[in-house]
């Protein structure tokens, strides 16, 4: 209910700077829908969303996997700290527009070069998470694998994962908005398709109401993954903290 | 100096330990363990009794091979099958019981296990998770655990320790019955000299810090025959003996 009224409030705001600040700069939310409504008919805006998705998911995978692997080995083992610890901190302080550009020059204005730039972004702050949580790992519950000689399959899944969830999931969070603001500066710069390259396009016309419009269309989409599935998973995942005594 | 692997005759357990040393925050070293040398053939049951902070929990631990720094040599049973009980019970809290147990013995049977649980009285509690649990029953999952896996090498921490009066002696009847129906080497650890003659077949009397064996004493009447008046006198002489030492 207090997210209806706030929902309802945001556009009330909107439809109020609109009839202020004129069409041309901000429209307002019926122009907007509308615009949404004749891209997705054309088909255009599910094909651009479609694209532009598939980008996040892989460099967020890529991201993930990598960092977490990064991070244990960090977390676990002293000498590889010392060792990845000035790259992580020149990767963290790296701006992103940097690594953008290079991977572009590098790898040439391929899908690859810009996933694997996007992926590369979001790595620092997932080793940075997960070495955390690899540092707090539970030394008895390890003792206790090597005791029942656990093959080393089983502990990464049944002891080490579990205790690394929560630092997993904020990573998570935090990295599914990183990763789709920085694909579509990607797209925007050197890909021929998806939102932030028909941003780009919408931005050479002055076209604010399709700027918006891709904007409002994707933000939805990101919300919906945030609900159906980002929050399940982590309700599954800390089922067994609800049952104390 | 120093290695623990499985070899050796099935079943028997040889312990040659000379000597273990920890090094405190300090940077001071201090000695813990002092020739402890003992042996414990298939199916024997010994207790290594001694006051608590002398080094009990090392000689496990050096054991199970969990600690590798000192100097002699363990030879653990033929085929090494190790279960062992600490003395918290160390389940993972995201798992439930009957997962907890399944993890380490994924080949067990599901008559097995039932039979297991059903001895435990663990049979209302498949679907639990630890945090649900009692300290006691804790332990006593722990000890399916350690059971399921079918070792041939059992070693208990204090399996005991902090239940109340009723519930010790309830785990006490119910872990003897389990290992008497099974040819496992047992070794546990307690302060408790009691639960130590009624539940062992050969016990080790353990000095304070630096720990020697000061005695090492064979029950010679079968557990289960061993009468109240029988154990009550084993306990008076063997106090006595403790006092001695002073």
């Amino acid at each position: 209910m207090v997210r209806l009224i706030s929902l309802a409030l945001f556009l009330a705001i909107w439809w109020l700077a609109s009839f202020f600040a004129g069409p041309q700069m901000l429209p307002g939310p019926v122009k907007v829908l509308t615009a949404i409504a004749v891209q997705a008919q054309s088909g255009d805006l599910f094909f651009q969303l479609g694209v532009t998705l598939a980008r996040v998911l892989a460099a967020f995978t890529i991201a993930m996997i990598a960092g977490t692997a990064i991070g244990l080995l960090m977390g676990r083992v002293k000498i590889a700290d010392r060792i990845g610890d000035p790259w992580l901190i020149v990767l963290l302080n790296l701006p992103a527009l940097v690594i953008i550009v290079l991977a572009f020059i590098w790898g040439g204005l391929t899908e690859i070069a810009g996933v694997l730039a996007v992926a590369i972004n979001k790595l620092p702050n997932t080793v940075v998470a997960v070495r955390e949580g690899a540092r707090a790992l539970d030394t008895s519950l390890d003792e206790m694998a090597r005791v029942f000689a656990l093959p080393r399959g089983k502990v990464l899944w049944h002891v080490v994962l579990p205790q690394l969830a929560p630092y997993l999931a904020a990573a998570g969070r935090s990295g599914l908005s990183l990763v789709w603001k920085i694909v579509l500066i990607v797209e925007l710069l050197g890909l021929p398709n998806g939102i932030g390259f028909q941003i780009g396009v919408a931005f050479q016309l002055f076209d604010v109401t399709l700027i918006l419009a891709y904007a409002l269309a994707f933000v939805t989409v990101i919300l919906i993954i945030e609900t159906a599935v980002v929050q399940p998973i982590e309700r599954r995942a800390s089922r067994w903290r609800n049952r104390a005594p | 100096m120093n290695d623990a692997h499985p070899a050796g005759e099935t079943g028997h357990l040889k312990v040659r330990i000379t000597h273990k040393a920890f090094t405190a925050a300090s940077g001071e070293r201090f000695d813990v363990l002092r020739d402890i040398r003992f042996d414990l053939r298939q199916s024997e049951v010994g207790a290594i009794v001694g006051p608590s902070g002398c080094g009990k929990t090392t000689i496990l631990r050096i054991i199970a091979g969990l600690d590798v720094d000192f100097n002699g040599t363990i030879t653990r049973p033929l085929s090494g099958r190790l279960g062992m009980v600490f003395q918290e019970p160390r389940l993972l809290p995201w798992r439930t019981v009957d997962d907890n147990v399944r993890l380490v013995a994924p080949s067990i049977t599901p008559e097995m296990l039932a039979s297991l649980f059903e001895v435990l009285d663990l049979e209302a509690h498949y679907l639990h998770y630890p945090g649900e649990l009692s300290l006691g029953l804790a332990r006593r999952v722990a000890l399916a655990r350690a059971l399921a896996i079918d070792p041939d090498l059992l070693l208990l921490d204090e399996p005991l320790v902090s239940l109340d009066e009723a519930l010790a002696e309830r785990l006490r009847a119910q872990l003897a019955t389990l290992i008497e129906s099974r040819p496992i080497t047992t070794l546990l650890v307690t302060h408790d000299l009691q639960q130590a003659v009624r539940l062992a077949d050969r016990i080790f009397l353990l000095s304070p810090r630096p720990a020697q064996i000061v005695a090492e004493i064979p029950l010679a009447t079968p557990r289960s025959t061993r009468s109240e008046r029988e154990i009550a006198k084993i306990v008076d002489e063997v106090s006595s003996r403790i006092s001695g030492h002073g």
